[in-house]
């Protein structure tokens, strides 16, 4: 088990780099610059050198590049160049929101879709099914954007039961926070419900042909037992792949939704940062999108052998 | 193994004449297979009739089959792949697919489970019907423990606690021949050979102590040798726990080492009942013949001795509701035996039932 975990760790940092390499060299492949930007209308060459030399863009790339890992290395992403307000006080503050509204989106959408997916499977060939396959066509055909404006336009504006748009911190107001929340998350959720639901019903079939559910019949283990348990459980282990797998949609997902909801998560940060050209923030948004993504991968292959004893990780006797 | 004797496939036709008064109306026939005097029937078939329905009509398995089983008997259902044994076993507590329709009668200690509904039969399975099924690679659910999977059924029917159903699962894998069952409960099944998941199979199916035990193909998927064992425990639990068993089988060595009685199949029917002895020794149908001629036995050598075979193939049952449906590959067959649908009757003793036109009556090389 160590070994393993050492073996992914060295796995993820290569990783990390590459992606901070790619980024880094992405960004400043595009066309302007942070000086562009902040000069603003009056923009002389001799201002645009002076901030270039301020933030040290005037560097070498492999200068710029050492000096952002090495301050990152020590927990510093440097200063948005934008505002000049330090990256990580700006991380601290949209991270939360994004992480709260993921995880309400991925609970919402395992709910609804194992839910969804448990009942066309068991009731196959009968309308519940029909229903819960035409709601996850539409789940996975109508675009997150869309939804989240007729949800503003009937939900709140016209019927007002859920605030618009803004954001109220969770420690503060946990019933605002969440009344803040629920409608974002859920639309957030819709694709990933109908790709659980889909996925839920097709393994949920193979496993209720299983041997192993005529053995628990023959057993005379209630419908509950034999569904949410012997059959359920054998499930699961593709629903967790398939979540894993999401996430990254989920992500560029969150930044769409929040934009619509005016939340101020990762999103509006990393849309905001790429407008401006404001490097520093790029880089810190992509370096701890990355983070999450390999530590969610970690727990979901961690998850595997905690769902099906069958399967070990390597290195483990 | 010893007890399955050379017979004779190819006696001289035409000879035998059935006592066809009984046989011919009907209802007397159907009622004649008796238990071979053991006792009380614990489990009594009447009638059995499973049919499927399927895209291209109704597919009749199961064809009025009839048989009992008594206290701490071992009845073995015999007879080739398809011919309506698992079906008849899974029907027995209602364990068929939505698109099967059952007839017929199948009581339990008098209680009538065709037609009875879910919650009674559930509350009938794995407390006084169990199964073990022919794959024990595939029957056990891969992602619990053993004794969870034991002591569910436990917990279920006896309401016993975690730690009490724990405890008796240990008991139970003991009773199996499990060594070091206290570490093995534990286990999950990949974790177990072949023998032993087949072994947790027997444990779970008599946790509850049933009246009767299923068995459907409990060795086939095992090792020669592994097979043994496996026997070894079924006979156990019937002298130990009393249990009746419905033994469902192909192999006839099998047979041979377990039964009591035997019921031999054909496409959907019952041809033949007898005392296991008896069957071996003087088979009455000409199928239960060759049957007994196509199975090796430890008494012939190999290459010596070429098996015989019953030429032709297990026809449709649907397809021939009013004739005898092994008549197309019967060497004694007759004019009436593709007219009308012989029933079991009483063949030379009053425990041998042969549903045949022209029972083989002579004396089988043994």
């Amino acid at each position: 088990m160590r070994r393993y975990l050492l073996h992914r760790l060295w796995q993820s940092l290569v990783t990390l780099l590459l992606a901070t390499i790619v980024v880094f060299l992405g960004v400043r492949a595009l066309p302007g610059d942070p000086a562009l930007a902040l000069a603003g209308e009056d923009r002389d060459p001799e201002s645009l050198r002076a901030i270039r030399e301020q933030y040290g863009l005037d560097d070498s790339l492999p200068v710029q590049f050492w000096q952002f890992v090495s301050h990152a290395a020590q927990g510093d992403l440097g200063q948005s160049i934008r505002t000049g307000e330090s990256v990580n006080t700006m991380l601290r503050h949209a991270l939360p929101v994004t992480i709260e509204l993921s995880a309400l989106a991925i609970l919402v959408a395992s709910l609804i879709g194992i839910g969804a997916g448990v009942v066309a499977a068991v009731r196959r060939g009968r309308p519940a099914e029909w229903a819960a396959n035409a709601l996850a066509l539409l789940g996975l055909s109508v675009p997150n954007f869309w939804l989240g404006l007729m949800a503003i336009l009937y939900l709140s504006v016209a019927l007002g039961l859920f605030p618009a748009s803004g954001f109220v911190p969770f420690f503060s107001d946990p019933v605002g926070n969440l009344h803040h929340l629920v409608l974002p998350a859920l639309i957030l959720g819709t694709g990933l419900a109908a790709v659980i639901m889909r996925q839920t019903r097709s393994s949920m079939l193979d496993a209720l042909s299983a041997d192993y559910i005529r053995t628990a019949e023959a057993k005379g283990l209630p419908p509950r037992a034999v569904i949410g348990r012997h059959a359920l459980r054998n499930s699961l282990i593709v629903v967790v792949t398939i979540v894993g797998l999401q996430l990254g949609a989920l992500i560029s997902g969150a930044v769409v939704t929040e934009r619509i909801f005016a939340l101020p998560g990762f999103g509006k940060l990393t849309v905001d940062a790429v407008f401006q050209r404001d490097y520093p923030v790029i880089q810190a948004v992509v370096l701890v999108t990355a983070t999450a993504y390999i530590v969610i991968n970690l727990l979901v292959d961690l998850l595997y052998s905690v769902i099906d004893p069958r399967i070990r990780v390597r290195g483990e006797a | 193994m010893s007890a399955i004797s050379k017979v004779n496939t190819e006696p001289p036709a035409g000879t035998g004449q059935v006592g066809s008064t009984a046989a011919g109306t009907g209802q007397a026939g159907s009622n004649a297979a008796g238990t071979g005097g053991v006792g009380v029937p614990v489990l009594e078939v009447r009638g059995l009739t499973v049919t499927f329905r399927t895209e291209d009509g109704p597919l009749s398995a199961v064809d009025r089959v009839d048989f009992e089983v008594a206290d701490q008997e071992v009845l073995a259902v015999v007879g080739e792949s398809g011919c309506g044994k698992s079906v008849t076993a899974m029907s027995l507590a209602g364990l068929l697919p939505r698109t099967a329709s059952v007839d017929g009668s199948v009581r339990l200690d008098g209680r009538e489970l065709v037609g009875a509904d879910k919650k009674t039969l559930r509350s009938i399975r794995g407390r006084e019907i169990a199964y073990i099924f022919q794959e024990p690679m595939t029957s056990l659910n891969p992602v619990f423990t053993v004794g969870n999977q034991i002591g569910e059924v436990l917990r279920i029917h006896n309401g016993l606690s975690r730690s009490t159903a724990r405890k008796r699962s240990v008991e139970l894998l003991k009773l199996v021949g499990i060594p070091s069952a206290e570490r093995r409960i534990d286990d999950y099944p990949h974790q177990l050979s072949g023998g032993m998941r087949q072994r947790v199979m027997i444990a779970m199916a008599v946790a509850c102590d049933p009246k009767v035990l299923i068995a459907d193909e409990p060795t086939t998927a095992l090792d020669v040798t592994i097979q043994a064992g496996i026997l070894d425990v079924l006979r156990g639990l019937r002298e130990r726990l009393g249990t009746s068993i419905v033994l469902i089988t192909h192999d006839l060595g099998v047979v041979a080492d377990l039964a009591d009685r035997v019921a031999v199949m054909y496409a959907g029917r019952v041809v033949e009942t007898a005392n296991v002895n008896e069957l071996f020794a003087q088979p009455k149908h000409p199928y239960t013949a060759g049957l007994l001629a196509a199975s090796p036995s430890a008494g012939r050598h190999a290459g010596t001795h070429r098996l015989n075979e019953i030429p032709g193939l297990v026809p449709v049952l649907a397809e021939q509701p009013n004739a005898c449906t092994f008549a197309d590959r019967c060497s004694r067959a007759r004019d009436t035996c593709t007219t009308e649908q012989p029933l079991l009757t009483a063949e030379g003793t009053p425990n041998h039932h042969v549903a045949c036109w022209n029972p083989v009556r002579e004396p089988v090389e043994v």
